[in-house]
């Protein structure tokens, strides 16, 4: 994930043989890429066709789905659950932002201040990647338990008060509201955050800082002008690499939420596996992604690390 | 004020340290609840310290099962995934190609994509093939989402490779057969070990994408997720526990031969 900042090589890789390449030679890129792009191209790209054209279908299971170009389902999937479109965007957006906020300190203490911890620290990042994310999401409802001191003190502070205001919680619990999903959001996704940014922030020449103080900048100051802008990449690619995700996310809001915050990926997974919906389905997950390549693409743009990816 | 200043000072390891917690706490719960006896079916209050979840691991009727079935897709995608990517790792950095953007794109796009999204088109693909979905469809959907890691993690190392090593090599009357096993191969190692590492977690770990291609097949996850519906038991959180336990413990020995490596070149 991390490899996805890496910089393109200071060189053209291989200069081309002088000669030009004879007979087999000539194939061999072809002959490696073959098995792979044939994987991706019947089990990727394949799939997107199938569901495009399901998704113009018509028809019951009974009788079988057509293709008849009914549009339609189009409209009538966006009218019906646009609220749940609009929600996975808040509660992904809210999810990244939360994210940067709390990453960036953290990435920045790898690089710069960890010192000999620096390998411990990275050990404790990435292990819990490799405890299965559905039994650290399900130990949320343990830590944000209705009685448990996690809400006990959001109480007594008058956070929860603040939260009620703002319509992130209700009642006396965090359990079941939007606050508790948008805490699992930020919790299973961070990890994709704060790699990115440890890779971008490592590579910053610890001389610049140095630079930056012997001109009299203060230390916010050195960060807004020198080390934020350079740790751009890693917070463009951060920040994708848990939007993404977190868009399209239905099990935090299965196991932390209620029927009030379902997301799309929940309404998604109902219409295919339960209500076997199929055409409805497709449409559905061929907005949501066309609304995320549309938004990643304008971020990248307007970032302007198109070379990133 | 002293305080003030220490606390200036160290504000941004407080912040780091705080986000360290956050991203911790869960598996020290998954950790104190394995130690649980529960009342009822579901392992989310504490009551009563109790071995007895550690004593027999396997005691719930089918988890361990599951757990197998996951190893195993994990460990067929890794091998696949990562053989496979390799290769369109090596023919990305080593030749230049027509439809090489076209590629690139191929394999940027499934990172780029909801796993929602992959995982209903893969299962419309799949029925309108008539298809028996289970293991063999999970395999190949995890093959196919790893795939573009793998490439990634290689292509990065193979960029940064010195291409002289290799005209050295054959300056030294090796074949290309020899060059590519002694020099070529070693040095893409770890780019290679790095993406069939995260190929494995991510295969082991995914619920999404299977979910919806598992037919009747229940992996590790799929029991995690029924079980929270049904009431969780103990050994989940003793399999988690070990699991991060494995993980840690695998990642500090990779480090000491790492430095002792390092020590002896120096």
């Amino acid at each position: 994930m991390s490899t996805l900042t890496e910089a393109p090589p200071p060189l053209a890789p291989t200069a081309p043989e002088k000669k030009p390449p004879r007979g087999r030679g000539r194939w061999t890129p072809y002959w490696l890429l073959l098995p792979g792009i044939l994987w991706l191209i019947i089990f990727f790209a394949l799939p997107m066709i199938y569901q495009a054209s399901t998704s113009v279908q018509q028809g019951s299971l009974e009788e079988g789905y057509k293709v008849t170009w009914h549009f339609a389902t189009y409209w009538d999937a966006l009218s019906e659950y646009w609220p749940q479109f609009l929600r996975s965007v808040f509660y992904a957006a809210a999810a990244t932002v939360l994210c940067l906020l709390l990453g960036y300190p953290l990435a920045y203490l790898i690089a710069f201040r960890a010192g000999r911890w620096r390998n411990l620290i990275m050990i404790l990042v990435i292990a819990p990647f490799f405890t299965s994310f559905l039994i650290r999401t399900l130990a949320w409802k343990t830590i944000l338990a209705d009685n448990g001191p996690v809400v006990h003190a959001l109480n007594s502070l008058h956070v929860l008060d603040l939260t009620n205001w703002l319509g992130w919680t209700a009642g006396d619990r965090v359990l079941a509201t939007p606050l508790a999903v948008v805490c699992g959001l930020t919790y299973n996704f961070l990890p994709f955050m704060i790699l990115p940014l440890y890779t971008s922030l490592e590579r910053i020449d610890g001389r610049l800082h140095e630079a930056a103080g012997d001109l009299y900048a203060k230390p916010w100051t050195t960060f807004r002008k020198v080390t934020f802008p350079l740790s751009m990449p890693g917070v463009v690619s951060g920040t994708l690499l848990t939007f993404i995700p977190a868009a399209g996310d239905y099990v935090n809001s299965e196991l932390l939420g209620s029927t009030d915050t379902r997301m799309i990926g929940n309404v998604i997974q109902t219409q295919f596996l339960r209500i076997l919906d199929y055409p409805t389905a497709a449409a559905l997950s061929f907005i949501l992604m066309a609304a995320i390549l549309a938004m990643v693409t304008i971020y990248i743009r307007r970032s302007g690390t198109e070379d990133l990816v | 004020m002293p305080f003030v200043n220490w606390l200036k000072r160290h504000l941004v390891v407080i912040f780091g340290l705080l986000t360290l917690a956050y991203l911790l706490l869960p598996n020290v719960i998954v950790t104190v609840f394995s130690f649980n006896k529960p009342k009822g079916r579901f392992n989310y209050e504490w009551q009563q310290f109790s071995l007895d979840a550690w004593k027999q691991p396997c005691g719930v009727a089918d988890m361990c099962g599951s757990l197998s079935i996951s190893l195993q897709i994990a460990i067929w995608a890794t091998i696949g995934a990562t053989v496979l990517g390799t290769m369109i790792a090596f023919a990305l950095v080593r030749y230049r190609f027509r439809a090489r953007g076209a590629v690139n794109s191929l394999i940027f796009l499934p990172m780029a994509m909801p796993e929602v999204v992959m995982a209903a088109s893969l299962l419309t693909l799949f029925l309108n093939m008539g298809a028996q979905l289970g293991f063999y469809t999970i395999l190949i959907a995890h093959i196919m989402f790893c795939l573009s890691f793998v490439v990634t993690a290689v292509k990065a190392r193979v960029m940064s490779m010195d291409p002289r090593l290799e005209e050295a090599a054959r300056d030294l009357y090796a074949g290309p057969v020899q060059t590519f096993l002694r020099v070529t191969l070693p040095i893409a190692a770890p780019g290679i070990a790095a993406g069939a590492l995260l190929s494995f977690a991510l295969s082991f770990d995914d619920f999404i994408i299977t979910n919806f291609n598992a037919g009747s097949t229940v992996t590790f996850p799929m029991f995690v997720w029924g079980s929270a519906q049904r009431g969780t038991p103990v050994q989940i959180n003793v399999i988690g526990t070990a699991m991060f336990l494995v993980a840690v413990l695998f990642v500090l020995i990779s480090m000491i031969i790492n430095n002792r490596r390092n020590n002896q070149k120096a």
